[in-house]
């Protein structure tokens, strides 16, 4: 995979870039905006997505408030979610992308009998849709009493994610030469000090790549949380879905303000992360 | 960089993958000093010898003794040896000085120690401004220098290379050549090394060790492995091109090349006897000569001029026999017209023969070579 730029298919790639951006990204903005109107102007037709001041009759202008980020915010059961959400995914994406490695180094390295029907095995876990385990895991987490804990879900997290982290981690270290650790312990290096002072640096951008995935995959999961927890170890995707309620009117604009906030941490993890998921991504394609 | 005592000895080492074998049980002993060179074609197992003297693959069966201890069940760390890599050893997210010093840090020297000794050996070799660059950012050449470097600075009791030069090109390669033969003739390390490039063996080696199909086939001097190869394999492998391979029958005490309408007159070379009957008199035989033993003469068997070849000090002539083309080497001054009718003979000394079935040389001398012009 290779950008060029200068080409002559540079200003139509430029385009079609733009023209996803803006569709991708429309339903997120008009999101956050809704985070920002009154109960009135979410519903309204036609819809208005211009913040001001007042709102005249069939504008665009909607009335900016504050007010559902402050009640949110004010409100120290949701940030106590949002807490678990990420406590529970970044524990379970350290412990799995550290796990992960280890196996993936395992299965690159040493080529053993069944090797590659065990590496099948564990993507199997992936292969089954989460609530057909959900009430068999409910009922054992109840008998060991870690149901509705934080414990439970990193538990659960680690081990789902932990299918995908060994499988990219084996193809991000398939990549590095052997003559690396080779040479380190010739030196006198264990394997252990070849690992992680020689293999696991120069995986960095693929462990960067992982732990993204991996933490995605735990801040957006819904079903388990929805079953596996009720009043302590709640999660921010059980938590905003809980806002819509049973009453018959949508509260729009807290549960847009709610979804924002969500939104945050996760965007500011990807940005920071971006160079590495760009290198991970071509990690295997720069080589020549 | 003090000399050590350090002789490497192969007992009937072997090398299964699954069921393939890799390298047939191998005996070799290096001496102490020694530059020795594993020369092979890709796939013949060179490598994975090499491999298994520095105990980065457990041979299947036999044994290998570093100075006369058996280190067949040591880990490579222990065995105090060096390895220099094809490419990809240095390590990328270290800096060329840290390259150096990582290599000491197992050795328990403070990190400070390693940086200094790491500068020093770099400035030594004439790297010093590259201490604080980064692999990714050197040329082929200068990372094998620091790849060289890092070997060197453990001063270990051998050095194993693994072709350091294959990724490199033509005046960096002779360059590097040089490079190392210079580093071998000070430290009187002992050497092994890798190559498929046969004039990079006869350039470096105190001995070479010609394998095949993973058997060594042919282990001695350049000068003899050039001038009386073992079976056709080492005759066409070594040198380049490689020898001139002729077909003959033999008929008593003569060869018929039917290729050169020409006869030569054989004798047995001394003591062994057996060989020869492998050949009797009707059997097929080959005659392989050198290009440099190709003699140009007017009383010699016709050939026809394919084309000349200028390679600066000599010219490679190329010509078209009944059967088959010949080469020799002739002064860079003459050249003929391609199409042009000349006389091809050998030199007799520089005759060497090889039985027809199995390819093994076989102890004949030539008396005398006598053309006469079939067409």
């Amino acid at each position: 995979m290779s950008v060029q730029s200068g080409s002559k298919t540079a200003p139509v790639r430029a385009v079609f870039l733009a023209a996803y951006a803006m569709i991708s990204l429309a339903p997120v903005c008009y999101m956050v905006l809704t985070g920002f109107k009154l109960p009135a102007d979410t519903a309204a037709l036609p819809p208005r997505f211009l913040p001001g001041l007042t709102a005249p009759e069939n504008s665009f202008w909607f009335r900016f408030t504050l007010g559902n980020f402050q009640r949110i915010l004010a409100d120290a059961e949701t940030l106590r979610y949002l807490f678990n959400s990420v406590f529970v995914s970044v524990c379970s994406t350290v412990l799995s992308v550290a796990v992960g490695s280890l196996a993936g180094y395992g299965f690159s390295r040493f080529p053993f009998r069944g090797g590659r029907d065990a590496l099948f095995f564990v993507l199997s876990t992936r292969m089954l849709p989460p609530l057909a385990v959900a009430v068999p895991i409910s009922f054992m987490y109840s008998r060991l009493g870690i149901l509705d804990t934080r414990f439970g879900l990193i538990l659960l997290y680690t081990c789902f994610n932990l299918s995908f982290t060994t499988w990219m981690m084996k193809a991000f270290i398939d990549e590095i030469p052997t003559a690396y650790e080779e040479a380190a312990m010739l030196d006198g290096h264990s394997r252990l000090e070849a690992l992680l002072r020689v293999v696991l640096p120069q995986a960095a951008p693929g462990i960067a790549a992982t732990a993204v995935f991996s933490l995605i995959s735990a801040w957006n999961e819904y079903a388990f949380a929805l079953t596996l927890t009720s009043t302590d170890a709640v999660t921010m995707p059980v938590r905003i879905h809980a806002i819509i309620g049973d009453n018959s009117a949508i509260p729009w604009g807290p549960l847009s303000a709610a979804a924002s906030l969500f939104l945050l941490p996760i965007v500011f993890f990807g940005l920071a992360m971006r160079k590495h998921l760009i290198r991970g991504v071509t990690f295997g394609a720069v080589k020549g | 960089m003090t000399a050590k005592d350090a002789r490497i000895r192969l007992e009937g080492v072997a090398k299964k993958f699954g069921n393939v074998i890799a390298v047939f049980p191998t005996d070799v002993e290096v001496a102490q000093g020694e530059f020795v060179v594993i020369l092979g074609p890709s796939g013949c197992g060179k490598t994975t010898t090499l491999r298994m003297i520095a105990g980065l693959e457990a041979p299947s069966q036999g044994s290998v003794f570093i100075n006369g201890k058996d280190v067949t069940r040591l880990r490579p760390g222990d065995r105090d040896i060096a390895f220099v890599f094809q490419m990809f050893s240095l390590y990328p997210h270290l800096t060329v000085q840290e390259n150096v010093a990582f290599t000491m840090l197992a050795q328990g020297l403070s990190s400070q120690e390693a940086m200094r000794r790491s500068g020093d050996m770099l400035r030594h070799l004439g790297l010093g401004g590259l201490v604080h660059v980064r692999p990714g950012n050197l040329s082929g050449g200068d990372q094998q220098r620091v790849a060289l470097a890092r070997a060197l600075v453990r001063s270990p009791q051998a050095f194993l290379m693994d072709e350091p030069l294959g990724t490199l090109d033509g005046s960096m390669r002779e360059e590097m050549r040089e490079t190392l033969r210079a580093i071998h003739n000070r430290s009187g390390a002992t050497t092994v090394f890798v190559t498929h490039d046969q004039e990079e063996a006869m350039g470096l080696a105190d001995r070479i060790a010609v394998m095949k199909d993973g058997r060594v086939v042919q282990f001695d001097h350049p000068r003899t492995i050039y001038d009386n190869p073992v079976n056709l394999f080492v005759a066409d492998f070594v040198g380049s091109p490689g020898m001139n391979i002729l077909a003959g029958v033999r008929r008593g005490e003569w060869v018929d090349v039917p290729a050169l309408g020409m006869r030569l007159r054989v004798a047995e070379d001394g003591d062994s006897e057996g060989i020869t009957s492998n050949t009797a008199s009707g059997g097929e035989c080959r005659l392989g000569v050198r290009p440099e033993n190709v003699l140009l003469s007017e009383d010699g068997s016709p050939c026809v001029v394919e084309h000349t070849e200028a390679l600066g000090s000599h010219n490679m002539l190329s010509l078209r026999t009944a059967a088959g083309f010949l080469k020799a080497w002739i002064p860079a001054g003459i050249r003929f017209r391609e199409g042009e009718t000349i006389g091809a003979t050998f030199l007799p000394s520089g005759c060497r023969w090889f039985d027809g079935a199995s390819g093994e040389a076989l102890p004949w001398k030539t008396l005398e070579a006598v053309c006469r012009p079939t067409r």
